[in-house]
């Protein structure tokens, strides 16, 4: 899939919480394919101590109306420089960056995002509902302020909510909700985007039941391309780069991600 | 339009902008973005004599302009880059450089005599400065014996053009450079990434897994300035200049100070376009200053 460099208007920014922001985005040209799960390097201007761009995943893609969707969050100098664009600004985006999520067809699917881990599942249940899908939703969070976008997710289907502090949903963290505690999923795949450890729990949940868990990973990124080598994950094939081999990938082909192994289950590790 | 090409011992390049090794892939990386063509020439990410996975993640901190990364050299091998990169480099018709590294001086001598063997390689650049791998690497280049032997060895095998890539963490970076020279160094490219650290606080733990990395951006740009300034003067192979250089400006400043020619790094992971940008800076930087050749640059500093 070819990749672009594209300058970006800034149609809107909105603010979702105390340090997330939703900026639409639009361009002279008709924006190119892209499939759900893929990502963009945002480059950051007027910022004097960050240097590179910043890797963010394709929230929504309007093609008819030609605009883009990403979710900032605001964790240092340069994510803080882009979420604070205004309508009007324009900033240079790479894209479409790496691979994608797998899309059935008429099959029941249930997507897990914790925090702002719901920012690529928007793209991926609007195409799986395209292909007939029948898509449950589960969103956690640490409180009622962390669970970003729930009522505007139900147009795809049901939406769950859990919070660790249970301001909202069922108390508790993901891996703990009623949905994921039935003896027999009801689910041929399920997709996750969220904290490290949100992700291995939710795919041990999946092995055990021999569900195929595709997990969308966060690195460290500089070029997005697969020129630094510098954004590696341990898999059964080596290391590979989460820009290029990722940033989606079964969990099963994550080393150390076999539910032998032992972890804690965070939502905001 | 004024003459851009120089001349690296028995490379001639159509231009003077390269890019740097570990910063550009393979070249198809870029080819969404770039007439790779169009660089002066391409050095293609290092190669060992056996398969390396590199260092754990985190290999990279973003630092004030710049970065730290700790990658390690990964890459699958001399016999795995013959078989299936090196054809996929065919492609390209500028100068292809194999930047060349090992942890012993046998593993540099195998890599350079199985790259002598291709024809499309026009040149190897022998990394003796990364300072990012447990043994080799940089220790071969922050003496002038080690220095010495592992270029001696390789030019006893190596047929063209030699170009050795100095380590800036030394105390006299012109001393390594007139050893190499006087070992058989057809060039030499200065500086391979400074030795750094990050630090994060909240969890009083080094950010890289390996502690300590190579500091690489614009925040390096006037040490390695200094260096190619010194080196030049020390020595009367052509000297390629690395460091930080994202702009035209930089590029022409680099050439004034003595390198022949020049290698883009990190400003490549920023935008793919800076090389390009670079070229048409500098053709633009002569016609504004009626010069009919780049190479009128070269050590052109009026101190």
């Amino acid at each position: 899939m070819k990749k672009h460099l594209i300058d970006f208007k800034v149609l809107s920014n909105s603010s979702l919480n105390y340090n997330h922001n939703l900026l639409e985005l639009s361009c002279d040209q008709p924006l190119p394919a892209m499939v759900p799960g893929q990502f963009a390097e945002v480059k950051v201007d007027n910022s004097p101590a960050t240097y590179l761009r910043r890797p963010f995943s394709i929230h929504r893609i309007d093609y008819e109306k030609n605009t883009l969707h990403l979710i900032i969050k605001s964790v240092g100098e340069g994510t803080r420089k882009i979420a604070a664009l205004q309508a009007g600004d324009t900033v240079n985006i790479m894209l479409p960056l790496g691979n994608g999520f797998t899309i059935p067809q008429n099959s029941e699917v249930l997507l897990v995002g914790g925090g702002c881990g719901v920012a690529p599942l928007w793209f991926l249940a609007a195409e799986l509902q395209k292909n007939g899908n029948q898509v449950t939703m589960l969103i956690g969070g640490r409180t009622e302020k962390d669970i970003l976008l729930a009522a505007e997710y139900s147009q795809f289907g049901e939406v769950l909510i859990s919070t660790e502090d249970g301001s909202l949903g069922q108390k508790g963290m993901v891996t703990a909700h009623t949905v994921m505690l039935q003896e027999k999923l009801p689910f041929s795949a399920i997709y996750c985007c969220g904290p490290d450890g949100m992700m291995r729990a939710v795919s041990h949940i999946a092995e055990k039941q021999s569900i195929p868990c595709m997990v969308s990973l966060e690195n460290t990124m500089a070029c997005g391309i697969g020129a630094c080598l510098c954004c590696v994950v341990d898999t059964h094939k080596g290391h590979q780069c989460v820009c290029t081999e990722g940033p989606v990938f079964n969990s099963k082909d994550l080393k150390g991600w076999s539910a032998e192994t032992e972890v804690g289950c965070s939502i905001n590790k | 339009m004024a003459n851009l090409s120089v001349k690296l011992h028995h490379l001639n390049l159509k231009n003077p902008v390269m890019t740097a090794s570990g910063t550009f892939g393979y070249g198809e990386e870029f080819d969404d973005f770039i007439d790779v063509n169009a660089l002066g020439g391409i050095l293609v990410k290092a190669t060992t004599s056996g398969h390396r996975e590199g260092n754990p993640y985190p290999r990279m901190a973003e630092t004030p302009m710049g970065m730290l990364n700790a990658v390690g050299l990964q890459n699958k091998g001399i016999d795995y880059f013959v078989e299936h990169i090196y054809p996929r480099l065919l492609k390209y018709n500028n100068s292809v450089i194999a930047n060349v590294s090992d942890s012993t001086v046998e593993g540099y001598v195998e890599v350079a005599r199985k790259m002598n063997q291709l024809e499309h390689i026009a040149a190897i650049e022998l990394n003796i400065s990364c300072p990012n791998v447990k043994e080799g690497g940089m220790a071969f280049g922050t003496s002038c014996p080690s220095a010495t032997a592992v270029t001696r060895a390789v030019r006893e095998v190596y047929d063209k053009t030699l170009i050795v890539k100095l380590s800036p963490n030394v105390t006299s970076i012109a001393e390594i450079a007139q050893a190499v020279e006087a070992a058989g160094a057809d060039a030499v490219s200065l500086i391979n990434t400074l030795l750094g650290m990050a630090i994060d606080a909240e969890k009083r733990k080094p950010v890289l897994s390996t502690i300590t990395g190579g500091l690489s951006g614009p925040a390096i740009k006037p040490i390695a300035l200094r260096m190619v300034w010194q080196v030049a003067r020390a020595v009367k192979i052509p000297v390629i200049g690395i460091g930080g250089i994202s702009t035209a400006a930089d590029a022409i400043e680099f050439m004034l100070a003595g390198a022949t020619a020049i290698q883009v790094g990190t400003a490549n992971f920023v935008d793919p376009r800076t090389t390009m940008n670079i070229i048409a800076g500098i053709d633009d930087y002569l016609n504004r200053h009626q010069i009919n050749d780049v190479n009128e640059l070269i050590g052109g500093l009026i101190c």
